[in-house]
């Protein structure tokens, strides 16, 4: 039997990409959610994505990565329609990155300028991503309505990644904050609900394709297990926030497990929707993949290494873990 | 906007970006083993001045590291919009290439980092140690798949044309293709001087404000000692690339050499205005027959001009004037390293003038690996991959009004974080290890505690 190697890089594709969503996605709602907080509160949550978000952030360029070595020919299509986005995305990601560098070490004003800036860039990196989630599922049609439509995932997207980062500071912060972050997670799911709902009544109506696909008896009926999933996912959310808050419950753990699976369910929904598509109903994955050769190369290195990482990973995030208290350095 | 406009600013833009970008894995690159040094000296001894100076040189670290990793996603998103022609042509050789630097390098060292700057508390010392030296690993790996890659673009060897479709025939002659163990070689040592210059210049300014401070002394020596041990290596190694360059890229070495017609027992110009219109160097100052002699190791040797390889030529008059600056800086940090040395001798302190000298030398390492680059990569030109592929055809599609606007968004953002950057370590150095008294680790590593 042969492998059907184009199939297995989608795969690897995708879940790095899910990873990169979920992980960054936590660190970079974090980000967006630093003005509701007061000084001491935002050192505690800057604290609590410290060790992480480098890492977290190396997983979009292993999906870029794999994009451009398993699917070049994708790659220069895909990111040339997105170019601006792209762009956009890249300056929030740098500016928030070095800002929280740069704001350990200023003082004054400074310091201010910085966590302002931690804060632009966090939001305008999500924002970039929403947005290029509407245009890409949209095939890149031109036309207004379109680009309203990507400015709505676009603010959804930063919803689903408010939801994240609050699920997490629920997991890694106890008191004050840990309560704010409660409340900020039911907004987040609010934001979330119309995004997924937007996308998810927009798809099989631009898209002959996606009609067919969840529509066609008979498979539409197990199919409809996934929106079910999802909204059983929101609701555990919604409940557990609630628990938590009336103290009925100390599991921590339950609304960011939560926002997970809804993040996990409704990119699951997605690759279903484009597969074997990756530019929709324009190029397949075997059409756009390189030559078996060099994808042969990299699995074999990937299979090695993957697993040392997800290892270590694993490791950092044990030492790590618990809660976050207020820095010392005050 | 027609097609050479276009290509224009692709190159500008993406050149901006690369040597925005190399500055900082320039210093993360020696700084990671620099560290390892402090580490595991303070590990050894217990020296809470080791350890000051550890938790000094992380912060300087984490923020250049920073840098580093920011400005290099761009590039992996760069690589596909300025260059599709890039991967059409030779993605199945460049792909594995740049996979295996994330794979191997870009999750060690991100992940590692994380513990190195804020578990020193919260893992055995052991743990902390290798987690430093993994970073420092994790560093010197990405600059082995990057630089394999790169050499293989200057001189390819290992690829076979299948059908049409150029793939790795042998990878092993890919990766170690002829000029990547020179490239890589000088590229590590332009790292260790870059990063020694960095540690003794900061910590001189650190000097020049507190004369007494023990470590910042401590740091200087051992920032002048590798600077002074490394510069004449440089050199040696740096002759070795040339006569490697000489052999495979002989019209690189023409334009670096201004030679404009092919001779026997050339002259070495030591300065001139390359002229390109009239293919000749005006106010020439030349050294008879030196030219064959450096380059042959034969006074009388045949030296090709770039007449022999005309159209494929590179433009003389920038890579003639970098090679200079890359020579001069280079000859200039080996002076004052060897001053240094003289100076610091038998544990004297340092004089101020020299302390200024060396702050002023801080960043020298960036003038001469820039002006490098800049040789080695407009030298390959016309050529994106020697006799494979012309930069030309590699351009993409993306219109001159978008280029035009990310181009000028980047330059923003580029100059506000380079402005604060050498703000931040220009403080953070001025500051010294007071801000870090013995015995507490990075405050930041207390920032997070169970």
């Amino acid at each position: 039997m042969s492998l059907d190697l184009p199939l297995v890089f989608t795969v690897l594709m995708g879940v790095s990409i899910l990873a990169y969503v979920v992980l960054d996605g936590y660190d970079l709602g974090v980000g967006m959610l630093m003005p509701a907080a007061d000084a001491a509160q935002q050192e505690t949550m800057v604290a609590s994505i410290g060790p992480f978000w480098d890492a977290n952030e190396t997983w979009l360029v292993l999906g870029v990565g794999i994009l451009l070595v398993a699917f070049p020919v994708a790659h220069g299509f895909v990111l040339g329609y997105l170019y601006l986005p792209v762009v956009a995305m890249l300056i929030g990601l740098m500016l928030r990155g070095v800002a929280f560098e740069f704001r350990i070490k200023a003082v004054g004003w400074h310091r201010e300028l910085w966590n302002w800036l931690f804060w632009f860039g966090s939001f305008l990196a999500s924002f970039a991503q929403g947005f290029m989630l509407g245009r890409y599922i949209t095939g890149f049609e031109a036309g207004f309505d379109y680009f309203l439509f990507s400015v709505m995932t676009g603010a959804s997207v930063c919803g689903g990644y408010v939801l994240l980062g609050a699920t997490w500071l629920v997991l890694r912060t106890d008191g004050a904050l840990h309560d704010k972050a409660l409340a900020w997670a039911r907004w987040g799911l609010l934001w979330i609900a119309l995004g997924v709902a937007l996308v998810s009544l927009a798809t099989p109506l631009l898209s002959e394709t996606v009609r067919h696909k969840w529509f066609d008896f008979p498979a539409t009926a197990p199919l409809m297990l996934l929106p079910l999933a999802t909204g059983a996912a929101w609701l555990w959310v919604w409940v557990a926030t609630g628990r938590l808050k009336r103290k009925a419950i100390a599991a921590d753990w339950a609304p960011f497990a939560g926002a997970v699976a809804i993040f996990t369910l409704a990119f699951a929904g997605l690759a279903y929707s484009l597969f074997p598509y990756i530019v929709m109903d324009k190029l397949t994955i075997w059409r756009a993949a390189a030559h078996p050769s060099s994808l042969k190369v990299v699995l074999a290195g990937a299979l090695v290494v993957l697993p040392l990482i997800l290892a270590y990973t694993f490791v950092s995030y044990r030492i790590f873990r618990g809660k976050v208290s207020a820095p010392l350095y005050h | 906007m027609d097609g050479s406009e276009a290509l224009f600013l692709a190159r500008a833009q993406f050149g901006l970006n690369i040597g925005f970008h190399i500055l900082f894995p320039t210093i993360t690159l020696a700084l990671a083993w620099l560290l390892v040094f402090f580490r595991v000296r303070y590990a050894q001894t217990r020296d809470p001045d080791w350890l000051a100076t550890y938790t000094l040189w992380v912060k300087v670290f984490a923020l250049t590291f920073a840098m580093g990793v920011v400005s290099g996603i761009v590039m992996s998103f760069q690589f596909g919009t300025n260059w599709p022609g890039f991967m059409r042509a030779v993605g199945n050789v460049a792909g594995p290439l740049l996979a295996y630097e994330v794979l191997t390098a870009f999750f060690l060292e991100a992940t590692f980092l994380g513990v190195m700057l804020f578990g020193m508390n919260r893992v055995p010392s052991w743990l902390h140690v290798l987690s430093t030296v993994l970073v420092a690993v994790g560093t010197s790996l990405s600059a082995f798949w990057i630089l394999a890659l790169n050499s293989w673009m200057q001189t390819p060897a290992g690829h076979v044309f299948e059908e049409g479709v150029l793939i790795a025939g042998d990878w092993i002659e890919v990766i170690f293709n002829p000029s990547f163990p020179y490239r890589f070689t000088h590229m590590m040592i332009a790292s260790g001087l870059t990063a020694a210059f960095v540690v003794a210049g900061l910590s001189a300014w650190r000097l020049l404000r507190a004369p007494d401070d023990r470590a910042a002394r401590r740091t200087l020596r051992v920032g002048v000692v590798v600077a002074a041990v490394l510069a004449p290596v440089q050199i040696l190694v740096g002759d070795l690339h040339g006569l490697n360059t000489l052999k495979h890229q002989p019209a690189k070495i023409a334009g670096i050499e201004a030679i404009w017609k092919t001779e026997r027992g050339a002259p070495l110009v030591l300065f001139a205005i390359p002229d390109a219109q009239q293919q000749r160097n005006r106010w020439a100052i030349e050294v008879p027959k030196l030219g064959s002699l450096i380059l042959a190791h034969d006074a009388d040797a045949e030296i090709k001009g770039i007449d022999a390889f005309a159209p494929d030529a590179p433009p003389v008059a920038p890579i003639f004037f970098a090679f200079r600056i890359m020579v001069g800086v280079g000859v200039a940090m080996l002076a004052l390293a060897w001053s240094g040395l003289w100076w610091l001798r038998g544990g004297r302190a340092a004089p101020r003038w020299l302390l200024w000298a060396f702050a002023g030398f801080t960043f020298s390492g960036w003038i001469a690996t820039l002006a490098g680059w800049i040789v080695t990569e407009i030298g390959r030109q016309p050529w994106l991959v020697t006799g494979v592929l012309r930069t030309a055809d590699a351009v993409g599609a993306i219109s001159g009004a978008q280029l035009g606007a990310s181009l000028t968004a980047y330059v923003l953002t580029y100059a506000l974080m380079l402005v604060a950057y050498v703000v931040v370590l220009t403080h953070l150095a001025g500051a010294g290890t007071a801000g870090a008294p013995a015995g507490v680790a990075d405050t930041r590593a207390e920032a997070v505690h169970a």
